[in-house]
């Protein structure tokens, strides 16, 4: 914010505008990909007053800043869908501030805080907590998901009404399932009611016991205690009955498991209200890489087979997993730094998920127009939240991506509080370089503003 | 003087920094330590058992988990090789207090050590370790990952008494899922050339076992047959928070070792092991566990030899 005179907490609509100055801004030259307008070719983007106001094949226009995007690709501004910010409770791991700028770092101009923070997202309160906090940032929307039992205890709904008025997009409980099978119907039933959308952590804790990776030839070498894929698949299982069963719009999240991807795969089949997302991890990385007992790889679910990899990438090439998101997960250093079995699950992920998953492009999965459906587009369609389009009059969130340009990921470079990745000294391809969120410039040259 | 030779050839030809493991291992290193333990095996029946191999190192006996016999007979290895030890048990560390394992293994380290002998809970353990000490790391039981020295002492014992490894029969008996001396014996034997049979209850065998290159067997009848060894392991009773069998009389019914089972099955002087402490009655009976093939207190006395020959070529390895 600017210093001095007339500031004032602003509306929503017009967050980005607290200097008081309309700034117009010029893309030129980039290819634009907007999946929804049915855009995929060379055009020039002019944004002013914080939205877009024209597109065209070429804009002759004096602008207060013109970024040439010459050989670049730009895009709607990435949401991720699942992003752990770890305010209130663990500012120690994240803020919201922090997160944010790791958020559009990585290009994501919105992220859906997940409830599990101290205390839970179980009440309006806690949801404008998040939501002014974003706006004190000003650089990133947040979509704060609320919890879907009271307290995330797993015994009680929660107000869903009162949260959906707040403004969740969704309720979970991630992190857990709802072990009770009859609370979840009640859940569904209950979310159905007022269209709200559920998403669903699938692990049978029974059956993954004290399990910390994925279980095969590789928990038996390393004598570490297995978590079996079916662990995941049958809370898959039940929850797609129980959608089919409620009619409730059901989302799984981090699905990690080849038969998951069957599972939801036969469920959409059948015309059940299902949708889908995957990590970058999950199809980045297999069990096999935990050989050297680095913490920073334990995540849960756990990292799968090859085979299991190989089914989620046809997954999100056929469609039955409409959305890549991170389950961005911050841990401290020292606790990670400890036995693998003490050390939490998770790893972060904002800053690196469009490279990883933009791997998916050379391996022949999905182009770049379905890359953006994943990342862009369709979270905010089963969100049902605004946005993922560059037509005009829409909010300027715009991503512009270096698709062959090399780089290595950092820990200086990071702007996340924390440090669990397993990619810092990786060399990855495709950089996000600048970012536009509601109209302003955050990211410039791969540096925030 | 023939001691003397391998001594020097020891030295040109380990390497390794750390014993993490017998998947880390050649045959050739595994070889060179039984060799070396053949040397160590006649130190200790003389009538002072101790040689200055190790004046001046420093050794932690660092036990995360109760054991007995594990650490007495490192410590009596360490002692017999002249080093200075000191033995840290979980209950005495400062793991209570909040203090985390890499921070109480520098503190140690600060006090100019040279060598860290860990037994935890916690698959790779000692690995993490090694990346955070200068001090040269041996595992002496992690978790269900590894326990080395064990199956080192276990294949010396069998080639002390059946003049080979390569070709024989080995059966491992037990709850193989949480077994590191399983996981061991595995490596050792598999690189050493023999056939292993693992045989137990399907709810403690782990994953895919077969892709370790051993033979699963559910039928105890066929897991003693043709074998020249049976390793009997430990059945952990007090591990068993969601009960892996139906109870100690169905385990001792369907894969207990006695008289019968190997007067029925049993090659006639096939070699009982056991890594202990044995359940009688359950795992072993009486009779077998005394019995004449019985080598489970030679495995003991093997034991100090083999981790003599282990803390004295890690101590030569630059």
């Amino acid at each position: 914010m600017k210093e001095g005179s007339n500031y004032k907490i602003p509306k929503n609509e017009e967050k980005q505008h607290e200097s008081g100055v309309i700034m117009k801004i010029l893309i030129q030259n980039g290819r634009v990909i907007d999946p929804v307008a049915g855009i995929d070719k060379k055009m020039d983007l002019l944004i002013k007053d914080g939205k877009i106001i024209k597109i065209a094949a070429s804009i002759k226009e004096k602008a207060d800043e013109t970024i040439d995007a010459t050989g670049k690709m730009v895009v709607p501004g990435l949401i991720d869908m699942h992003t752990h910010l770890r305010e209130p409770g663990r500012e120690d791991k994240e803020t919201v501030r922090t997160g944010l700028r790791a958020a559009i770092k990585g290009g994501f101009t919105a992220v859906c805080p997940m409830p599990n923070t101290d205390p839970p997202c179980d009440n309006q309160a806690q949801v404008k907590f998040l939501k002014e906090k974003a706006e004190e940032n000003g650089i990133a929307e947040v979509w704060p998901i609320g919890t879907i039992t009271r307290g995330r205890n797993g015994k009680a709904l929660s107000e869903m009404t009162e949260l959906k008025e707040a403004g969740v997009p969704a309720v979970s409980d991630d992190g857990d399932s709802v072990e009770d099978a009859g609370l979840m119907r009640r859940a569904l039933e209950y979310a159905s009611m007022i269209d709200l959308l559920v998403i669903s952590h699938c692990e049978d804790k029974k059956i993954a016991g004290d399990g910390v990776m994925h279980e095969g030839y590789w928990s038996t070498v390393l004598g570490l205690a297995p978590i079996p894929a079916a662990a995941e698949t049958v809370i898959v299982e039940r929850d797609v009955r129980l959608a089919a069963l409620t009619g409730a719009r059901l989302h799984i999240a981090h699905v990690s498991t080849a038969e998951s991807v069957d599972v939801i795969r036969q469920a959409k089949k059948k015309g059940i209200p299902v949708t889908a997302e995957v990590t970058p991890h999950h199809i980045t990385l297999k069990d096999e890489d935990l050989k050297n007992y680095d913490t920073n790889l334990k995540v849960n679910p756990p990292l799968r087979s090859i085979s299991d990899i190989k089914a989620l990438k046809e997954g999100l090439r056929d469609g039955t997993i409409d959305v890549i998101a991170t389950d961005h997960a911050p841990h401290l250093v020292n606790e990670k730094e400890q036995e693998f079995d003490h050390a939490p699950f998770g790893m972060i992920g904002l800053e690196t998920a469009l490279a990883l998953s933009a791997a998916l492009i050379d391996e022949g999965y999905l182009d770049w127009k379905a890359l953006v459906e994943k990342l862009a587009v369709n979270p905010r369609k089963i969100l049902r939240v605004p946005g993922g389009t560059l037509k005009e009059a829409s909010r300027a969130d715009v991503t512009i991506i270096d698709p062959g340009r090399g780089w290595v990921y950092s820990k200086e470079s990071s702007e996340s509080r924390s440090q669990n990745s397993p990619f810092f000294g990786r060399k990855l391809k495709a950089q996000v370089t600048d970012v536009i969120s509601g109209g302003k410039i955050v990211l410039r040259e791969g540096e925030i503003k | 003087m023939k001691r003397r030779s391998k001594t020097s050839a020891a030295r040109a030809q380990w390497t390794k920094k750390h014993l993490l493991g017998i998947e880390d291992l050649t045959k050739e290193e595994i070889l060179l330590i039984l060799d070396q333990a053949e040397g160590f095996r006649e130190i200790i029946e003389r009538a002072i058992p101790k040689v200055p191999a190790l004046r001046g190192k420093t050794i932690v006996n660092l036990f995360c988990e109760p054991s007995t016999r594990t650490r007495t007979s490192f410590e009596l290895a360490a002692k017999r090789l002249s080093a200075d030890t000191v033995n840290i048990a979980m209950a005495a560390s400062s793991f209570q207090k909040g203090e985390t394992l890499k921070d109480t293994v520098r503190n140690i380290e600060a006090m100019k050590i040279d060598m860290v002998i860990i037994r935890h809970s916690s698959a790779g353990v000692p690995k993490f370790l090694s990346g955070c000490t200068k001090a040269a790391i041996v595992n002496a039981g992690d978790g269900a990952h590894e326990h080395p020295t064990q199956a080192l002492l276990d294949v010396f014992t069998m080639r002390k008494h059946l003049g080979r490894i390569e070709g024989l029969n080995v059966s491992i008996i037990g709850d193989i899922a949480h077994s590191r001396v399983a996981r061991s014996n595995i490596w050792a034997l598999k690189k050493l050339g023999a056939n292993v049979t693992v045989s137990g209850p399907k709810t403690m065998m782990p994953a895919r076992m077969e892709e370790m290159g051993v033979r699963v067997v559910y039928d105890i009848g066929a897991a003693i047959k043709g074998a020249d060894v049976l390793n009997v392991l430990r059945i952990q009773l007090e591990r068993q928070e969601t009960p892996l069998f139906p109870g100690t009389r169905e385990y001792v019914k369907c894969f207990g070792i006695d008289k019968e089972r190997l007067a029925k099955h049993a090659k006639k002087d096939v070699l009982i092991m056991h890594p202990g402490p044995i359940n009688r009655g359950v795992e072993l009976s009486q009779d077998a566990a005394d019995g004449e093939y019985s080598v489970i207190l030679d495995q003991v006395k093997n034991g100090v030899a083999v981790r003599m020959a282990v803390l004295f070529l890690l101590s030569v390895s630059k």
